[in-house]
């Protein structure tokens, strides 16, 4: 589904990424670990283009995003994004921050269906009906991760795993086939990490394509189909988690597993 | 000596005043008072409409100019509001107005009325500033809030107008209501082109009588009270905005 083609990213001077080849497939949980500053961060934000690849493409179901003609906005909608501080809009209700998107964008469409008159066929649908729709579908959503009862609150006044639960729901209420994890649970007390990795877990067994940036080596172990170890903006080395965790090669991975585990 | 001369003063000062005052009771008092409220009206006109339209023109420079410059228009656009911008602080209003009045409306064989002028001179002026201030404003944004959005398929400028400007707007209304306030002082400069500013009106008060230090003190004095007036509308709409933002 996400096919990596000779990535390279530079900052300036600063070469980050160095010559990455993947191919992620549809279904499959994608769990990167490596050491602070090696990368992974900037891999995650490449692959849905967050930051401009200095070289190389990114084809997601064959159309390279890095194309600069390619409508970036149209396939990120496909893509969903969690960040490590949330990023939730803080103007915005915890509902409005679900629908906000998914609202807009059906709305755009039905102008665009309307003004074509391209509606044979096609439902064409109010904007009071887009509206409810929407809004029903993020009721569910937040009904799944248990958070019903803060569709009015404001960002502000959720604890850090409520934070990234919602950020979570946002990304899901675009319906995307993939979504990308960036230290989800890096900026929560460690009492709320357990109930954001329950969530994601929850995803995973839902069927969904995973790319998850974590230090959490335990969820990795549990949920992961491959795991990626990134050091000095290359993938040294890859394979299951078990393969990983129990009979790693490289010796800068033994190294780091000796830290972290 | 002194305290004599201190009396004379103020007696004369009073004799003023009590002039001043009779002006409004005589046969042409409806001429001096509907002078003052043309004034006051076009004052206030000038100022909040080339408010409305420099918030307009400012946000979109502003946007302009924090847009990722990847592509060749963002860099156009981007070159062409340095070029206004600069255009427009650096050289002072009233030449702006008298560039604007003399020059371009010939040149462009337009009839405007100086106030219509005075209003667009404003707007543009104002624009200029504001783009500084809302570009301060959206710098101040957390870069997250703007990743949020893109990350759910928003363009660039849909978040920006949907996420971004909103909150950038709140923490720029104090420096919003200082540049308000320099435009309904400022607009004392329509004179140039011909409008009746509260200026014209109090000079015209003036010279009917040949003395001007009481018409030129009230006219100061309205100019407070305006600023005062909305001083205190700022902190209004600043405590409503902070009341809508609940608990943060
Ligand atoms: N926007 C940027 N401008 C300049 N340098 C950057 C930028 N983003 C990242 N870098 C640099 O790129 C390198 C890799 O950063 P990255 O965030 O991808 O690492 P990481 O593996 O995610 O680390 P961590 O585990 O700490 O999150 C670092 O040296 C970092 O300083
Ligand atoms: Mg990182």
């Amino acid at each position: 589904m996400i096919e990596v083609v000779n990535l390279n990213k530079s900052f300036g001077d600063l070469h980050v990424l160095k010559d990455i080849n993947i191919t992620i497939h549809k279904g499959e949980k994608v769990v990167v670990i490596g050491p602070s500053g090696s990368g992974k961060s900037t891999f995650l934000r490449c692959l849905n283009c967050m930051e401009d690849p200095t070289s190389g493409s990114i084809l997601f179901h064959g159309v390279d995003l890095t194309d600069m003609k390619v409508d970036i906005n149209l396939h990120r909608q496909k893509m969903g994004m969690v960040f490590q501080h949330f990023n939730l809009f803080n103007n915005k209700t915890v509902l409005e921050n679900i629908t906000l998107a998914p609202e807009y964008i059906a709305k755009k469409q039905m102008r665009k269906l309307k003004l074509r008159r391209k509606s044979y066929g096609a439902e064409i649908k109010s904007a009071k009906q887009i509206k409810e729709e929407t809004k029903a579908n993020a009721m569910e959503l937040l009904e799944r991760v248990g958070l019903s009862d803060k569709a009015e609150a404001y960002p502000s006044q959720l604890s850090g795993g409520q934070k990234q639960r919602v950020a979570i729901v946002r990304s899901l209420a675009m319906q995307p086939e993939v979504m990308l994890f960036d230290e989800p649970t890096s900026a929560l007390d460690p009492e709320m990490v357990g109930e954001v990795l329950e969530v994601m877990k929850d995803l995973a067994k839902s069927g969904m394509t995973m790319v998850v940036v974590t230090h959490e080596m335990g969820f990795a172990r549990e949920v992961a189909d491959r795991v990626l170890f990134m050091d000095d903006g290359r993938i040294l080395e890859e394979g299951t988690p078990d393969a990983i965790f129990n009979h790693p090669q490289n010796d800068r991975l033994k190294e780091f597993l000796s830290k972290v585990l | 000596m002194r305290a004599a001369k201190r009396i004379w003063i103020m007696d004369n000062f009073g004799q003023r005043v009590e002039k001043f005052i009779s002006l409004f009771q005589g046969n042409s008092a409806d001429a001096y008072i509907s002078d003052i409220l043309t004034g006051l009206q076009n004052t206030v006109k000038i100022a909040v409409l080339g408010l409305i339209i420099g918030i307009i023109i400012g946000t979109l420079i502003a946007a302009v100019r924090v847009m990722p410059k990847y592509k060749r228009l963002p860099r156009v656009l981007n070159a062409i509001c340095g070029v206004y911008v600069g255009f427009f602080r650096g050289t002072p209003m009233v030449v702006q107005l008298l560039l604007f009045y003399y020059v371009a409306l010939p040149l462009l064989d337009i009839n405007a009325s100086s106030v219509a002028v005075a209003i667009t001179v404003f707007g543009m002026n104002s624009g200029a500033y504001i783009s500084e201030i809302m570009r301060g404003g959206i710098m101040s944004v957390d870069p997250g809030q703007m990743e949020g959005g893109r990350s759910v398929g928003l363009s660039f400028g849909t978040t920006m107008m949907k996420i971004v400007i909103p909150q950038a707007v709140k923490n720029i209304i104090p420096t919003l209501g200082n540049e308000f306030i320099t435009l309904v002082k400022e607009t004392s400069v329509v004179s140039f082109v011909g409008a009746t500013d509260l200026y014209v009106a109090f000079r015209k008060i003036g010279t009917s009588t040949y003395e001007f230090m009481v018409p030129y003190l009230v006219m100061a004095l309205i100019y407070i009270v305006l600023v005062l007036l909305i001083t205190a509308l700022i902190k209004l709409v600043e405590r409503r905005l902070r009341k809508s933002d609940r608990g943060r």
